[in-house]
């Protein structure tokens, strides 16, 4: 078939001139042309650096594809959005597309906040590409999407945060276009708005749009693209079904957020009588990782000092997800009086247990008598379930609720049903 | 047991969009000079109308006198120079009371400024939009100058109103009004576009302009007649493409004599500046996003 969008060695090169500010200045253009032509030669290479944000990409997309765009910070995803987009160009290569193209590279594009809620709506709904018939038409649905029926004729600058953004990504959700760009815009809202987003963008999908999504999110990437590319400064490095690439995407990240560590003693948390060293979290096979498999347990570990030995410690774990949900506590029950010295301890979540979404991990040491240390975040982790059809989730794929997703055991007995009812004389009598 | 024969692709591509044709888009780098894509422009039109109304909302929304101070400024400046450089100095008009010269004059100067002075910095004011969003860029200043053209609009009726409290005939002379605001219109499309665009890259521009803004007023004929210019130099003075619209403005309202080489000569100053801007502009228009 035909593909909606070809990229045939598409590549962006951008200056940077370090110690510069960010525009030029007429001066800075005649001392160009007078003096600096004498030199250009030597300072050119001096003084510009050429960094090529995305280089060679070769890509086609089929009408109705769902691509996912992986990839570090800074590894070229935005910006090959952005050439999509047609908001920059191209240094190299060539770009196909055919049909409307909606970007909504942010959310809340075009709202001004001296505007009301309904003239926004139509402000951006303008700038992102709707016609003024389209929005009359689509108007009341864009409300009641948003939630914000009362506040509608009040101006967005009284909004709260949470109103806007809904109001904001309604706007965007009802474009409409046959390619749809979107970045990192289902991160918006509470954890209700969320579902709903995603729940119109599954709709949008099963239009038969053509979607293409940059998230960082690998849950999102994973439950709403079939395909999904991996971008590594600024090269496409791989591209395949949506589990594969993100779980090579996973393995290769440099750990980040799941280690943590104090090396100056003085300055790490706690007191005279216990200090914080580090805090790590790692796989069942001891590696350190920020990527949970939903199905494989996952170990916390934290090392500390006692400074001032006799006193019963114990450490604790306290567990949270993004929502800010506290999911449980687990401490070490021993009430014996620790020793001076260094410790290392571990305590392991079983897999099957924790449900999709990030961690966040607080720990604590304590005794009856007093909180040695309590530091909070100090390690997050995502947990990811990669559908292969073997977590709690079976092979449902759409949004599942719930703070935590164990796998547990069903029993489902079976009578035959009864070719004809048999009413016995006693149950009409009742 | 019998299973079903898997269907052939078609019924499957009969459920996909069709690819339409007519929304067939290349992008490339630019490497030929291209005038402004007036086809695209016109599908953006709404885009356009909305963005000039955005603009008119938001500054009469926070100013607490609101719509008012489009007819008051020109009426206070009117007053200023009526005392000032017309009882004061004795300053000629070019026929009839020096305040309806004045006026008139203030009237369309004061659109051009203000739209000038808009529109060059206005894709760096929007450069929110421009980041995150594809439309013809040439929207942005249009929309600027569309904005103070509905201050001019209003400011207008205000000088009718005078016009007729001082008792001037109105004449079939008045049917040709669109003449000079078209061209004005025209050439400030064309320095708009020029201007916004070098701004993008040079900020100094929206410095400049203020300044050059003032001593430009005074080498046109708002507040003195162009008799007062020594006969030698009124050539050279009709380059200044304002002399042309500002007379031909005058001439309209107040029923005066047309001065016809200096509005020719406006025209063509004008029909060159916007050949240059717009083929200008859609040069730098690709890198707008990456510099602003």
């Amino acid at each position: 078939m035909k593909p909606i969008i070809t990229l045939e060695n598409v590549g962006k090169q951008y200056r940077i001139r370090p110690a510069r500010a960010s525009y030029e200045t007429f001066r800075d253009a005649l001392t160009e042309m007078t003096i600096g032509r004498l030199r250009r030669r030597q300072q050119d290479t001096r003084a510009t650096e050429i960094f090529w944000a995305l280089r060679e990409i070769n890509l086609r997309i089929a009408p109705g594809d769902v691509l996912g765009i992986i990839g570090r910070n800074g590894a070229g995803k935005s910006t090959l959005l952005k050439l999509i987009s047609r908001i920059t160009e191209p240094t190299t290569g060539r770009i196909e597309l055919f049909g409307r193209v909606g970007s909504l590279l942010e959310v809340g594009t075009g709202f001004h906040p001296e505007l009301t809620g309904r003239e926004n709506v139509y402000l951006s709904g303008a700038i992102l590409g709707m016609t003024r018939a389209e929005i009359n038409r689509k108007f009341d649905e864009i409300v009641a999407f948003s939630e914000i029926e009362k506040f509608i004729d009040v101006p967005v600058k009284w909004y709260s945060s949470g109103m806007y953004v809904r109001l904001a990504f309604s706007v965007a959700a009802h474009v409409d276009p046959e390619i749809l760009i979107l970045d990192e815009v289902l991160s918006v809202g509470d954890a209700h708005f969320q579902f709903k987003s995603f729940k119109k963008l599954e709709s949008i999908r099963n239009e038969g749009r053509t979607i293409l999504f940059v998230s960082h999110n690998m849950q999102s990437v994973i439950r709403l693209c079939k395909r999904v590319i991996l971008l590594s400064s600024g090269n496409l490095i791989a591209d395949g079904p949506a589990h594969e690439i993100a779980s090579q995407y996973l393995s290769s990240r440099v750990r980040s957020a799941a280690e943590r560590t104090w090396d100056d003693i003085n300055s790490a948390p706690g007191d005279d009588v216990a200090r914080l060293i580090a805090v790590r979290v790692r796989t069942d096979d001891g590696a350190i990782t920020d990527v949970v498999d939903i199905r494989k347990s996952v170990a916390i570990e934290m090392e500390y000092e006692i400074l001032t030995g006799g006193e019963p410690l114990a450490p604790n774990v306290h567990v949270f997800n993004e929502d800010g949900v506290y999911l449980f506590v687990t401490g070490d029950r021993s009430t014996q009086p620790k020793q001076a010295g260094r410790y290392k301890s571990t305590v392991c979540i079983p897999g099957n247990f924790l449900a999709e979404g990030t961690i966040s991990i607080n720990v604590a040491l304590s005794s009856p008598a007093a909180i040695r240390f309590n530091e909070h975040d100090v390690v997050t982790f995502q947990v990811v379930d990669t559908l292969e059809g073997n977590s709690a989730r079976g092979n449902y794929t759409g949004p599942m609720p719930g703070v935590v997703r164990p796998l547990l055991n069903w029993t489902t007995s079976y009578t035959p049903a009864l070719s004809t009812p048999v009413i016995s004389l006693e149950d009409v009598s009742v | 047991m019998l299973v079903p024969t898997p269907n052939s692709s078609s019924s499957q591509t009969e459920n996909l969009p069709i690819l339409p044709a007519d929304r067939h888009v290349v992008i490339e780098p630019r490497k030929r000079w291209r005038l402004l894509d007036i086809r695209e422009l016109w599908a953006y039109r709404e885009l356009l109308y909305f963005l000039i109304w955005r603009d008119l909302k938001i500054r009469y929304k926070q100013a607490v006198f609101g719509i008012g101070w489009v007819v008051v400024q020109p009426l206070m400046l009117t007053l200023i120079f009526t005392v000032f450089l017309g009882k004061l100095a004795r300053v000629p008009s070019s026929g009839g009371p020096y305040a309806l010269f004045v006026l008139s004059g203030l009237v369309i100067w004061s659109f051009f400024s203000g739209a000038l002075i808009t529109s060059s910095i206005s894709l760096t004011t929007n450069a929110h939009l421009i980041t995150k969003v594809y439309f013809p860029r040439a929207i942005i200043p249009l929309a600027a100058i569309g904005a103070r053209f509905v201050d001019f609009l209003i400011s207008f009726v205000i000088l009718i109103a005078v016009l007729i409290y001082y008792r001037v005939p109105i004449t079939g002379s008045i049917l040709l009004l669109p003449v000079p605001l078209v061209i004005a219109l025209l050439l400030l499309t064309g320095l708009g576009l020029l201007l916004s665009a070098v701004n993008v890259k040079y900020r100094d521009i929206g410095v400049v302009i203020p300044v050059l803004i003032q001593l430009w007023m005074f080498l046109s004929p708002i507040i003195y007649p162009v008799a007062l210019v020594p006969a030698r130099f009124r050539i050279l003075y009709a380059f200044n493409p304002l002399v042309g619209i500002i007379e031909s403005f005058r001439a309209s309202i107040l029923s005066q004599a047309w001065n016809g080489a200096a509005l020719a000569i406006a025209a063509g100053i004008t029909l060159v500046i916007l050949l240059i801007s717009s083929s200008v502009f859609r040069k730098m228009e690709a890198a707008f996003a990456d510099n602003v």
